[in-house]
């Protein structure tokens, strides 16, 4: 009996050491599975797990010469600000990740945001356009526009296309992203038209399915176009209301429209209307393409915007692994070393854009603007580069 | 003027659902005096079996050909199918999680946290079945918009306050013109007494139930018609705040909850139309604790030595 147990004891040490040779390297993803935005979650994920494969099929990232297996942990924020934090908690302690990918909502991101820059592990969100996410957290970093820079975008191009002298907004005030971005609109409008320009900016809650009051006032105003800065999945309900009201005049919508299931949910409705995003699948060259073409023939579906900004963002990550150029069994010490790597990366060529960064961590890159086509594509209609 | 007849056309829309909803928690408390605080989530399984249903007549499965019947057919056979399933979901919750607490003698307490966590095991029970994804509901009738001026109302705008009030006077008929009415006012008034008089006490309390779960059912798909994006949680706020409306109805009358909702939905909208819309929540609730400061058993309600 003792033997035996000797023998398994040996046999398991042996396995184990096995391990420890190839230890993989783990990366952290703050997703959004469930809860209000799952598709965006979906889409994160999906793209991760095809570039991890891609690695893992060479024998792992090269750093150093030696080669190391990827291990992706994917865990759950349910599209809430305060799960963000835990899950950020969890893969940082009980994990021991080396860096974080995610959240992509800045009301998740925002929060999620501080408690890495706290504990000093470097994080990289691939969609949130918010300033604040980045601003003065120096282990924190984005692969997506600022919206600061989307907000004047937005602006000129309704100007000059639907030829707008008034707009109005509806956002979802408890939502960091839409909050933000309304209120840069507005600023940006005012400046450009004058004051009393924006004839309506009128909000809601998270969890609200009718808008029937704010949409009418908004009517009543009579603007020349209407600014949702909200994610998809709101934009269909307050879209097909706005019609049911009586509305026939265009609308403009921001990056966080562009998720693969927007027109699912919106179906006719949505059509002919436009939206500023990071990239626009339809007319693709380059890598870009051959990221599109892949992922559509894997997973059935044109990738979204989301899924092209996690592809970059943790590509980020492993370069900045890479140029560290070894691997520290201090956890602690080799997350230092990321985040170094990854604030002296000056350029970076992306397949959504080329990405400058400048010290706060945020990239400068192009922003285009889509319609909407009559396939329920999201064909490329203008970039605009700061 | 034209922004105020709008407004109340939401509202009356907007209305029609919280009162359909208010009308099942007033009813089974009004017999059982029991807040069954499951019954957003059912109103929410209501939504997702007309989804399923109208995507199965539409030929989504393969079973029926598509395009073999029009939207107006589906919405006729969907409405009393929906009312049938999702009445005998809320039929098994009385089964299995209500009657056994009942028969043990359970204080009613421990009942209506029963009732809480059935809401929340359909809630994520939906979520583990049929995943976060959102769910489209198809459009079944051909979509008309009536435009006077500047007012704009739809059909199904239209049909959805009609079926509010139709739904309200049978169910006013059926508790105060009935024999079955009157045994379940009974109940509710002794149900000591009840049984010794002859009147089956557990079947007038599934029949309850089956009224109840029924109009959550038929509540859930005129609410997918009109808002159709469904979501596993779409029935817990809107259910919380039809049983804030039945409390102010005075719950436990049919006309209270009616009432309620309606009062409910107006003055959200209400604030909506002259503040800023974030006011929203704050000023609703402030003007319902208002009402109940004024009339705490609420507009219709009677006062009670217990209640929960």
């Amino acid at each position: 009996m003792k033997k035996i147990v000797l023998t398994l004891v040996s046999v398991l040490f042996l396995l184990s050491s096995a391990a420890i040779a190839a230890e993989p390297l783990k990366i952290g993803f703050n997703l959004p599975l469930t809860g209000d935005i799952p598709k965006v979650g979906e889409s994160s994920k999906l793209a991760a797990e095809m570039l991890k494969e891609d690695v893992n099929a060479k024998g792992g990232l090269d750093v150093g010469g030696k080669k190391y297996p990827l291990e992706f942990i994917y865990e759950d924020n349910e599209s809430k600000a305060d799960s963000a934090v835990n899950v950020a908690l969890k893969l940082i302690e009980r994990d021991q990740v080396l860096a974080i990918v995610g959240p992509n909502s800045s009301k998740q991101a925002v929060p999620a945001g501080g408690t890495c820059d706290d504990n000093r592990t470097p994080m990289i969100s691939p969609w949130s356009t918010n300033p604040d996410a980045t601003l003065n957290r120096p282990w924190v970093f984005r692969a997506a526009f600022l919206d600061p820079f989307q907000g004047p975008v937005a602006v000129n191009f309704a100007a000059k296309t639907f030829n707008a002298k008034t707009s109005a907004v509806i956002f979802d005030i408890s939502n960091d992203y839409a909050k933000g971005l309304a209120e840069i609109f507005r600023s940006e409008w005012e400046k450009k038209m004058g004051a009393g320009s924006v004839v309506a900016f009128e909000s809601h809650g998270t969890k609200d399915q009718d808008f029937s009051a704010q949409l009418t006032k908004i009517i009543a105003a009579k603007p020349d176009f209407i600014f949702i800065p909200n994610n998809y999945n709101q934009v269909a309900l307050i879209v097909k209301q706005a019609h049911d009201l009586g509305w026939k005049g265009p609308f403009m919508g921001s990056d966080a429209w562009g998720s693969a299931e927007l027109m699912e949910l919106c179906g006719n409705d949505c059509i002919g209307h436009y939206f500023s995003t990071h990239y626009a699948a339809a007319g693709a060259t380059g890598a870009t393409k051959e990221f599109i073409d892949r992922y559509t023939a894997k997973y059935g579906y044109t990738p979204d915007d989301v899924a092209a900004l996690t592809w970059d963002a943790t590509n980020l990550i492993l370069k900045a692994i890479q140029d560290v150029g070894k691997i520290d069994k201090n956890v602690k010490k080799q997350r230092k070393a990321i985040r170094d790597a990854l604030a002296a990366i000056p350029e970076f060529p992306g397949i959504t854009g080329n990405m400058k960064f400048n010290d706060q961590g945020d990239p400068i890159k192009c922003a285009v603007v889509v319609r909407i086509s009559e396939k329920g594509e999201f064909v490329f209609t203008e970039q605009v580069c700061p | 003027m034209e922004i105020l007849i709008q407004n109340i056309f939401n509202a009356l829309q907007w209305g029609s659902f919280y009162a359909l909803i208010a009308l099942g928690y007033t009813l089974v408390y009004g017999v059982l005096l029991l807040i069954n605080f499951a019954h957003g989530d059912v109103f929410m399984v209501g939504a997702y079996i007309a989804f399923f249903l109208t995507t199965f007549l539409l030929g989504q499965y393969g079973v029926i050909a598509p395009g073999t019947l029009t939207g107006a057919t589906i919405l006729m056979l969907a409405v009393p199918l929906t009312m049938i399933l999702t009445s005998l979901v809320g039929v098994t919750l009385e089964r299995i999680a209500y009657r056994p607490l009942r028969n043990k003698g359970a204080h009613r307490l421990y009942v209506v946290i029963t009732a809480l966590m059935c809401g929340l095991i359909l809630e994520n029970g939906n979520l583990a079945l049929l995943g976060a994804s959102r769910k489209k509901f198809p459009e079944l009738l051909e979509k008309t918009i009536w435009t006077f001026g500047n007012i704009s109302v739809t059909n199904l705008k239209v049909l959805v306050i009609f079926t509010a009030f139709v739904v309200f006077f049978l169910l006013q008929f059926v508790v105060t013109r009935t024999k079955t009415g009157m045994a379940m006012r009974a109940i509710s008034y002794d149900k000591f007494a009840i049984p010794l008089m002859g009147i089956p006490i557990n079947n007038i309390i599934v029949f309850t139930f089956v009224l109840g779960s029924g109009f959550a059912g038929l509540a859930g798909l005129l609410f997918a018609m009109s808002y159709p994006i469904l979501e596993p949680y779409m029935g817990a706020l809107i259910g919380w705040k039809a049983f804030i409306a039945a409390v102010v109805g005075g719950i436990g009358d049919i006309r209270g909850a009616f009432l309620g909702g309606f009062l409910l939905a107006f003055v959200e909208i209400g604030v909506v139309a002259v503040f800023p819309s974030t006011l929203r929540d704050l000023m609703a609730f402030s003007v319902l604790l208002i009402i109940l400061w004024w009339k705490p058993t609420g507009l219709f309600g009677i006062a009670k030595t217990t209640k929960i």
